[in-house]
């Protein structure tokens, strides 16, 4: 709809008729029309600047020449791009740019990729024009002691790319310029040392350089574009998908630099620092590279043979004597769909169980369940690129600028086209920090909130009735349910303004349009299932859903732990969300698979756990996980995994939990095989492999593919892409995906039914995935365990924006480790005060289930009484602190509250 | 000053009585001695007027007298200057010592202190009027300064400032006020010259829901200091002209955009914005015409380049200043991306009297293109340097002979530098060329904002054109390629230049880069910055020429390129240049003819300047000449050295012991 009201401009350039959307520049306008103008400070992401000077065009009527980087089209103009004019404009600017750049391509790192080195060649302009006045290039600046970016001044063309994009797009405000005229040069406020400014190290800045002034440190020597292939692949990080390209050096087999192309969807070439620079990992010396067996209490390197016969001969002899209910199958939100599939088809087929499972379990489940209960579909209803046009953006229990950096950018976008933003959040967030309204509610009260809310909204009657009579059930049992839910009783129980959570309901009742996106502070409590089901209530209550840029948001955690879901890697579920209890599904899959598919309920990771310590559990097949370190009560968990008879363990790095296992098999990563990962908005992509896994580790589905085989059922495929085929013939939603179609039309969006489908923008446009809306009647529950006397404060955990969950992936990356080398816990200043606790102090932190050492910082982030850690630090691990509470629909742990007291470390 | 604590006038009538009342309390008038205090502070103004109070109290005057620190009264030569009311005399150097006497013979007695007095042709002209500086001048804009006391509302107000405002605001539609101000032909003073009323028709067209008025006081011209004695003399004036202006376009704020460096015009501006609020003449429906208008100060870091608008834009936004490309014009997208008219402080304080005066009694000053009078910063080798104000139309000659009083030292007139660095020399031919925006424009060279630096025989070109460049250079904000780096190459090139490495080729190169930096560069700075190097090109080829080809600076002030030399004809060994020289590089004693050891000569012609004239012996060599010439080895009895060369040497002076 929004498309039609795009007019179209005719204009001519250099002779030819060219149609362009009005609005764009003559520079995006030719460029689309295959007309080549050269520039060096112009970036389709940003605004305008007109800093280089070369991409001069004469315009008819007009005196001297224009910047078509910043002169839109508009009907009838006549632009002439290429005329002896603009041509000898241009080869003078860049013979200016030479004089002022120190010309040293022989030892460039962008030799054969700079732009002023491409284009002076194009013109023929000549470094010896002018006397060479580049600045120095052995000064030290800002970048001097940075582990990931160099800034050389001396290379520097000063077209600001960077530093708008540091403040445009990131918003980080990293990077400015300092002095005037031809010392003009980069660097951050007061000259810093870029570590200590606020730069997020999304690595933006090197990625948009047209030159070699900025580049990545550690890819210095590495490799010459030239050199380098770019293999396009799917970042293995967090839910967003960034399509980006691992620049290998194919002499060293090695992964050099990472970057992304703009234009891509759905980072259109943004990147965070994970993506960017967390790859060390892939190449680190602590990778598992031969296959492990233990024996009389030690592990030894077995051949492979020997190891796939010792994990088959364990996972059957469970099987075998102890039935569905003694093996389990844990899959892996990490890897990629096909093996996902594989893995459940394995734990069905070979191991016979519907005992498998993933991290969904950890995260997500809550929303799977809750948000399918509510509209028939668990996934995130509306696209990434949606964002940017939320009105009215209502975050509550997420992150994204951290967790999700590249959502982060899209709600940045939002902010800087005028949306409103209401932030609901125990912590002052980078968006809460900037938002409208921003409700900081006590950690586990967040039902009571959006009852209060909702009640507000029907009081007022800003409730949209046209929508809720023709779209949705069980209105009048949910109204009465939240009729008595004041807002003044909830501003109490939250321990917040009423008025803040009135200017909500009404912003968001209004909003046009508004949307709701949310992440783990929902989903992880004990009330987690019914906090995703009241957020229903509150879209569809207000007829915020089923449209562009409206609907029910959450962001998923790991890389593919959509796709995981949708691979049926969980007990209730066979590909595709269809359930095998159903008897035409049933027999649909036991003819494709050959057999007979159990019908034990199955469990989930957290009762493979439990079921392991109460000895009805024997043997695990733990893939691309590590619960030992990612489950709550780490003390806890490790006893009851110590109860199992067998445990095999599937990883690239010796994990806490492979410590424990009697077969440890070492697994490709990410980067050294070919499959799809699903992201948070439903986006199968393609994952490429693009150097040699280490050693002898291999890819995952090869793996699987063996033990199955081993455990009596072969399943047998040359290529990934084999596996999809299988799969999308039997999961109607993805039925027409393709390899050949992600091949050529990159990412494609479930629901995708047919080859000539385009996939799915956003979900329960004209009707509900399960015909119509389903209102829950939520009532208001504590969380499990509260502050007491002993234990006066709350905790809650999350991901930060440089490490990655258990940190394996994330901290071999030495930029990542001089940013944020050590767990900490945030203490609000009034709390650190009274314990007599400064910034940076060690201190510990304990819970009736553990204790650990921290440094204290310091602030008034958290709320007065509370708490936070991230978990990524193996050696303070925060999971031996957290609850093992659970809850009660999808057995998701409440990581979100949990009591416990600080003190000074002795 | 009898400041009464004034309430909010409500509507024009209110303001007519204030006026009045103020007249009969005698507010603004009686015996007053106004002294500069705003760029006369340099030279001790405000210790004088302490010393005027100080002393008017013993001398139990005080209650009749009223001693004002007022604007600047323009003839900056003669700085600290004093302006004494009734009598209208104006005397200027003064020192403490001088106080008594004023107090004595004018205050109590009504008669000149000669000493104090300009002097034509020796004879003392008390009276401010009848002082050819003053009497060759139009002062419309500048009527006030130096008169009122600018921390004073009063002041303001028993003049008439602000009558203005209610007529605009009551009795016209902007619209109306707009066409008047077309009419009028008033252009705007910054620089480039663009209707005023045309400008402020565009923004009132544009849709927007919030508008803004800047008044642009980021004067950074390299010796103009209009707008900032405007600001520090007669602010209330500026604010008149603010409040008309937003009211024509549909702003509800505004800005005064000072740098920081102008310390008295912030303090005087935000003075009377406070003043104008506690009247009710800025705030909610001002003078009751239902008109809301707040002005806020803002300041500047005192980069050349905020003057541009769009950069003065993103400063105002709290970026960087930086240009940003047009269009947009700030007119469509301006502060905050919305509609926004920015005046040069000078164009916003003619705006008072052209809805006073109608359009008719305006435009009767003037040429046909450019309305009005001009004010000028006459700076350079001119005997009065300080502020004129001419009507537009006015020649050079009129400005640098009738109101400049000539050039120093009575040396010929070489060239006038128009418009600061954007701008360009006007050679001698144009001496009687009339002053406007669009004949000076075709002389290459630009109105500008009214920067006039008076050059003599002594004044090499090649040298002002890399003064210049080097400002531009320096103030290039390094946004884009043909002005930062191009600039720099001008600069370079215009260095070796004077310093005697002229190179074949070197003027063509800066002719080509100057058009490169023209056409290509992004804003106003680097689109004029070739200008200075363009123009002295196009007068002063041959000073070009005879540096590069001749070794020769022509008006012998590049010291890479002279030598000074004692003729010893005409020493007489009195040792006056001897002590001046900082290097110790002069030889000699008494009688005996000094040498100038050249090794460590600097040419720094102090000795040139200290020389008796009446012997002239020291001379500057260029060229051919500075590399022939021949020194005494050693000093000499000059008397020996007479008799050596005979009487035609002529005749010995008689400067001994000077």
């Amino acid at each position: 709809m929004q498309d039609e009201m795009v007019s179209l401009v005719t204009f001519t350039i250099d002779d030819r008729e060219v149609s362009a959307f009005a609005g764009m520049t003559i520079l995006d306008a030719a460029t689309a029309a295959g007309i080549d103008i050269p520039h060096l400070c112009s970036d389709p992401r940003l605004a305008p600047t007109g800093a280089c000077r070369l991409c001069v065009v004469e315009i008819e009527g007009e005196r001297g020449v224009q910047t078509s980087c910043t002169r839109q089209v508009q009907p009838g103009m006549v632009v002439r791009a290429h005329t002896e004019k603009t041509f000898a404009l241009r080869k003078s600017t860049l013979e200016m740019l030479l004089s002022e750049h120190r010309v040293a391509c022989t030892t460039c790192d962008m030799d054969g990729g700079c732009l002023l080195q491409d284009y002076s060649y194009q013109y023929q302009a000549s470094e010896t024009a002018l006397p060479n006045i580049a600045l120095p290039c052995d000064q030290d600046n800002y970048s001097a002691g940075d582990k990931a970016i160099v800034y050389d001044a001396s290379k520097c063309v000063r077209c600001q790319l960077c530093v708008r994009f540091c403040s445009e797009i990131q918003m980080a405000e990293a990077l400015t310029l300092r002095g005037r005229g031809g010392d003009v040069e980069v660097t951050t406020g007061f000259d810093i040392e870029l570590n200590e400014s606020t730069c997020e190290l999304c690595g933006g800045c090197v990625n948009i350089c047209p030159t070699g002034a900025m580049y990545d440190r550690q890819a210095m020597g590495m490799g010459r574009p030239n050199d380098l292939v770019k293999v396009r692949t799917t970042c293995s990080y967090c839910g967003v998908g960034c399509q980006m390209d691992l620049n290998v050096n194919p002499k060293l087999d090695r992964i050099v630099r990472v970057t992304s192309e703009v234009g891509v969807v759905p980072n259109d070439g943004n990147l965070c620092v994970k993506g960017k620079y967390a790859f060390d990992f892939v190449h680190s010396p602590d990778r598992l590279t031969s296959p492990l067996i233990r024996e009389n209490g030690e592990l030894r390197e077995a051949s492979w043979d020997e190891a796939i016969q010792a994990a088959a001969k364990g996972l059957v002899a469970a099987r075998d004597e102890y039935g569905p209910e003694g093996v389990a199958f844990l899959s892996s939100a990490r890897c990629t769909n096909e093996e996902n599939y594989l893995m459940q088809k394995l734990a069905r087929m070979a191991g016979r169980t519907n005992n498998v499972d993933q991290c969904a379990t950890t995260c997500h489940a809550p929303t799977v369940a809750g948000l399918a209960a509510a509209f028939g579909s668990g996934a995130m209803t509306n696209s990434i690129a949606e964002i940017e046009d939320v009105q009215t953006i209502f975050l509550i229990g997420g992150n994204p600028t951290e967790a999700h950096p590249i959502v982060g950018l899209g709600m940045k976008k939002a902010l800087r086209k005028g949306a409103r933003l209401i932030v609901a959040d125990p912590r002052v967030t980078w968006l809460a920090a900037r938002a409208d309204i921003h409700i900081k509610h006590r950690p586990g009260t967040d039902n009571i909130l959006i009852n209060a809310i909702m009640n507000h909204i029907i009081t007022n009657g800003l409730h949209n009735e046209g929508f809720v009579r023709e779209r949705v059930e069980n209105y009048e049992a949910f109204r009465e349910n939240i009729s008595s839910q004041t807002v003044e009783e909830a501003a109490e129980v939250c321990n917040v303004d009423a008025d803040l959570i009135r200017k909500a309901a009404e912003w968001y009742a209004e909003g046009t349009p508004s949307s709701i996106f949310y992440t783990l502070g929902i989903t992880e409590h004990t009330c987690g299932t019914e906090n995703v089901q009241n957020l229903a209530n509150l879209a569809m209550l207000c007829g915020q859903i089923g449209k562009e840029s409206s609907g029910v948001n959450p962001i998923r955690g790991q890389n593919n732990v959509q796709g995981a879901c949708d691979m049926g890697a969980m007990a209730k579920m066979l590909p595709g969300y269809q359930k095998w209890a159903d008897d035409t599904v049933r027999s649909k899959f036991e003819e494709a698979w050959g057999g007979v598919l159990p019908s034990n309920p199955g469990g989930t990771v957290t009762d493979f756990i439990e079921k392991a310590g109460e000895g009805v559990l024997k043997a695990l097949y733990c893939f691309g996980e590590d619960p030992v370190r990612s489950e709550p009560n780490t003390t806890k968990v490790l006893k009851e995994l110590g109860q199992l008879d067998f445990l095999v363990c599937q990883d690239i790095f010796m994990s806490e939990t492979a410590k424990l296992a009697d077969v440890i098999l070492p697994a490709a990563c990410f980067a050294e095989k070919d499959g799809t990962f699903t992201n948070t908005e439903r986006r199968v992509q393609r994952v490429r492999k693009a150097v040699s896994p280490p050693g002898e580790a291999r890819a995952d589905w090869q793996i699987l593919c063996d033990i199955s085989e081993a455990m009596g059922y072969p399943m047998t495929y040359e290529h990934p892409k084999e596996i999809w085929e299988e799969l999308s013939s039997l999961a109607p939603n993805l039925a027409g995906i393709s390899y050949e179609r992600l091949e050529a039309e990159g990412g494609l969006q479930w629901p995708c039914p047919t080859p000539d489908h385009p996939g799915t923008k956003f979900l329960h446009g004209n009707v509900f995935t399960r015909g119509k809306g389903l209102f829950h009647e939520i009532t208001f529950r504590e969380a499990a365990e509260l502050p007491d006397d002993e234990y006066p404060m709350i905790l809650s955990t999350g991901r930060t924006l440089y490490n990655y969950n258990v940190g394996n992936m994330t901290r071999p990356t030495l930029a990542v480790e001089a940013k944020q080398p050590e767990n900490f816990v945030e203490i609000h200043e009034k709390d650190a005060a009274r314990l007599g606790i400064k910034h940076g102090d060690k201190v510990r932190v304990e819970t009736r289930r553990g204790m650990i050492t921290a440094a204290a910082h310091v602030a008034t982030k958290v709320r007065p009484g509370a708490l936070w850690m991230p978990f990524h630090y193996e050696e303070s691990s925060t999971n031996y602190l957290t609850n093992d509470a659970f809850d009660n629909i999808t057995r998701t742990a409440e990581y979100k509250v949990c009591a416990a007291k600080v003190e000074p470390a002795p | 000053m009898n400041t009464q604590v004034m309430t909010k006038v409500a509507d024009p009538e209110e303001l007519a009585a204030l006026q009045t009342r103020l007249q009969e309390e005698g507010v603004g008038g009686g015996s007053r001695i106004g002294v500069c205090a705003t760029g006369c502070r340099a030279m001790g103004a405000q210790a004088l007027a302490q010393e005027f109070r100080d002393q008017l109290a013993v001398q139990g005057l005080d209650d009749d007298v009223s001693v004002v620190e007022t604007g600047c009264h323009g003839q900056c030569a003669r700085a600290p200057l004093v302006l004494v009311e009734p009598q209208g005399y104006l005397y200027g150097k003064l020192k403490a010592g001088d106080v008594a006497d004023v107090i004595e013979k004018t205050i109590r007695n009504g008669e000149p202190v000669e000493r104090l007095c300009e002097k034509v042709d020796g004879v003392a002209v008390p009276a401010m009027a009848d002082i050819p500086f003053y009497k060759a001048q139009r002062k419309e804009v500048f009527r006030d300064c130096g008169k009122v006391d600018p921390k004073h509302i009063e002041d303001a107000i028993v003049r008439g400032t602000y009558q203005a405002v209610a007529k605009a605001l009551t009795e016209m539609t902007p619209e109306e006020v707009i066409s008047e101000v077309t009419d009028s032909g008033l252009r705007g003073r910054g620089g480039a010259g663009f209707p005023a009323g045309v400008k402020w028709n565009i923004c009132r067209n544009v849709a927007g829901d919030e508008k803004f008025l800047v008044c642009n006081a980021d004067e950074g011209d390299p010796g103009a200091f209009m707008d900032r004695a405007l600001l520090e003399g007669v602010p209330h004036q500026v604010l008149e002209g603010m409040i008309i202006a937003a009211y024509a376009i549909g702003a509800s704020r505004a800005f005064v955009y000072v740098r920081a460096e102008y310390p008295i015009a912030v303090e005087h501006a935000t003075m009377a914005i406070e003043q104008a609020r506690a009247l009710g003449l800025l705030g909610q429906d001002i003078l009751g015409s239902g008109f809301d208008l707040d002005i806020e100060v803002r300041m500047g870091a005192g980069a050349f380049i905020c003057g541009e608008e769009t950069a003065l834009i993103a400063s105002l936004e709290g970026q960087r200043g930086m240009p940003r490309p047009r269009p947009p014009y700030p007119a469509q997208a301006g502060y905050l991306g919305k509609p926004t008219t920015i005046n040069n402080v000078e164009t916003l304080s003619n705006v008072g009297s052209i809805i006073l005066g109608g359009e008719g009694s305006y435009s009767a000053i003037g040429t046909e293109g450019s309305k009005g009078t001009k004010v000028f910063a006459l700076a350079g080798k001119v005997v009065n340097t300080g502020l004129v104000e001419v009507p537009m139309g006015a020649t050079l000659r009129e400005i640098v002979f009738d109101v400049g009083g000539g050039v120093q030292g009575g040396l010929p007139f070489k060239a006038a530098q128009m418009g600061g660095p954007s701008g360009g020399c006007l050679p001698s031919e144009y001496l009687d060329l009339p002053l406007d925006y669009d004949s000076v424009k075709q002389t290459g060279a630009i109105m500008g904002s009214g920067g006039l630096i008076v050059m003599d025989e002594e004044t090499c070109m090649v040298d002002i054109a890399r003064f210049f460049t080097e400002f531009v250079k320096d103030e290039s904000c390094g946004k884009c390629s043909p002005c930062r780096i191009g600039t720099r190459h001008m600069f370079d090139i215009l260095q070796r230049i004077t310093d005697g490495e002229g190179q074949a080729g070197d003027i063509d190169r800066l002719v080509e880069l100057g058009e490169f930096v023209k056409e290509g560069s992004l804003c106003g700075l680097g689109q004029t910055a070739a200008n200075p190097t363009l123009s002295t090109i196009r007068y002063f080829r041959d000073e070009y020429e005879a540096h590069i080809n001749d070794g020769a600076c022509p008006a012998r002030a590049c010291k890479q390129l002279i030598k000074v030399w004692i003729d010893p004809n005409k020493c007489v060994g009195c040792r006056v240049c001897l002590d001046v020289c900082p290097t110790e590089a002069i030889a000699g004693g008494k009688k005996l003819i000094h040498v100038i050891d050249q090794d460590l000569c600097t040419q720094c012609a102090e000795c040139y300047e200290v020389c008796p004239p009446k012997l002239d012996a020291i001379v500057k060599l260029t060229g051919k000449e500075a590399s022939d010439f021949e020194s005494l080895p050693a000093p000499v009895l000059y008397t020996e050295w007479r008799q050596k060369v005979g009487a035609a040497a002529g005749q010995p002076g008689e400067a001994e012991g000077q």
